[in-house]
């Protein structure tokens, strides 16, 4: 059973924390929405998660998942796919290109566990069908959305890590990724989303980030002041 | 790792990778050196293989800020680092595929421009050969100035200059072994091996110094 568990995770960007402690746990089939005011620090949690920060303090343990190599993965990002805010596409190949490439770079070609469906599959899921000839620059900026949506069904992965995953999307397109979530939580994925927008995850437990202002004090390691630094000459 | 390098290439051939400014400014310094200096061909045939070797260092480094900064802009390499492969041999990819795409193609013009130059059929040959060993070199030093630099938005002069003292005895030796294959008493071989040495050094040593400051500059 897939299960990834925070336990006294502090996030940050270089030596300052930004938001903390979080303290989850995910089980196969459950989705972690992460709310909270602009600047409270989800992208910074999901770029943790995803292993492009380093944490401040505190852990994130992963078990029961099995990586590309078959080994027990032990860091999430061998076994997730990361939507981030920029859509990791080249603008001057196609659609079609792109998601070939990410498939074959992803192993969801050769691998037989991580096969996803092909590029025309997954673009015809998100709604664009027929414009994998397309070069990605033509897009509009909701169908560019949708093509690297498309890129987290042509490999499969067991976790997704989406920050913001409907910016720019239209209320039909919304619904239809809703779908696509429900569909990867019934078998047996986890979803964390940062969101604003309802994803359609009436179901899913919230972790609601408070602003900056708020959770100022407690964070250890960080916040140095003169007592402190006097106190570590002294010990010294 | 396949993928990413035909990837990286096809980026650089279809245009908007930038790899062709490279040849073009190459032909452009070599084809107007000789008009500067005037038709004395005695002159251009002993300087033409240090100038060959000058156009190429020069031409390479100036494809080589963009080697990250256009995966970094679209955010391509966010998924690298988070994705299945080891960051030195996603970095060992990049730096095949822009060889393959900019430096080939200088190694494939240098006896042409070598004609410009007066250069003998002997020291068209070197100077092909040193380049085929010792631009890979380059590349490999490259992308480490090219990696610390990839989170500033003017980086490549940096590029330049922190790469440019390292990849001075690639040129010391590239060019020594060309003018060994010419001048009588001097040898060819041993540069000619320690150039071969420093590709192999720079290449074992290049990828994985750039993959630590990738990561490190995740933000």
């Amino acid at each position: 059973m897939l299960t990834v568990r925070a336990s006294g995770l502090h996030v940050g960007r270089g030596n300052a924390a930004i938001a903390g402690p979080f303290d989850f746990e995910l089980t196969g089939g459950t989705a972690l929405v992460v709310t909270g005011p602009n600047g409270a620090g989800k992208s910074t949690l999901l770029r943790t998660l995803a292993g492009l920060l380093r944490p401040i303090a505190g852990e994130i343990a992963l078990s029961g998942v099995n990586a590309a190599d078959g080994e027990p993965a032990e860091r999430l990002a061998e076994v997730a796919h990361y939507v981030g805010h920029r859509h990791g596409m080249k603008t001057a190949i196609t659609v079609g290109e792109n998601l070939a490439f990410w498939q074959r770079y992803l192993g969801g070609q050769s691998q037989p566990g991580l096969a996803g469906v092909s590029p025309a599959a997954a673009l015809a899921a998100v709604g664009l069908p027929g414009l994998e000839r397309i070069p990605f620059a033509y897009l509009s900026a909701g169908q560019q959305r949708r093509a690297s949506l498309a890129r987290l069904l042509v490999a499969k992965r067991p976790v997704w890590l989406l920050d913001e995953p409907t910016s720019a999307l239209d209320v039909a397109s919304q619904a239809r990724f809703a779908a696509l979530v429900h569909e990867h939580l019934a078998e047996g994925g986890v979803v964390i989303a940062a969101t604003h927008q309802p994803l359609g995850l009436e179901t899913a437990e919230t972790l609601q980030i408070a602003s900056r202002g708020a959770q100022e004090a407690g964070v250890p390691g960080v916040e140095i002041d003169e007592a402190d630094l006097a106190a570590a000459e002294g010990w010294l | 790792m396949t993928a990413l390098f035909l990837r990286d290439l096809k980026l650089a051939l279809t245009g908007g990778g930038g790899a062709m400014t490279g040849v073009i400014f190459f032909l452009a310094v070599v084809a107007t050196i000789p008009f500067g200096i005037g038709p004395d061909l005695n002159l251009l045939s002993r300087i033409g293989p240090a100038i060959l070797w000058i156009g190429a260092l020069l031409s390479t480094l100036l494809t080589l800020d963009r080697l990250f900064q256009a995966d970094r802009e679209d955010g391509t390499l966010d998924l690298l680092i988070a994705g299945p492969l080891p960051m030195p041999l996603v970095v060992l990819a990049k730096c095949f595929a822009l060889w393959a795409a900019s430096c080939l193609p200088l190694v494939a013009a240098s006896p042409l421009l070598g004609l410009f130059l007066a250069l003998e059929p002997a020291a068209l040959f070197a100077v092909m050969a040193t380049l085929f060993v010792g631009t890979p070199a380059i590349v490999f030093i490259g992308a480490v100035g090219a990696a610390v630099a990839v989170a500033l938005p003017r980086g490549g002069l940096l590029v330049s200059v922190l790469v440019l003292p390292l990849a001075i005895p690639v040129l010391i030796f590239g060019v020594m072994a060309t003018y060994g294959a010419v001048n009588e008493p001097d040898p060819f071989l041993p540069p000619f091996l320690v150039l071969c040495a420093l590709t192999l050094f720079f290449g074992a040593l290049g990828p994985v110094a750039a993959g630590a400051a990738l990561k490190a500059s995740g933000d």
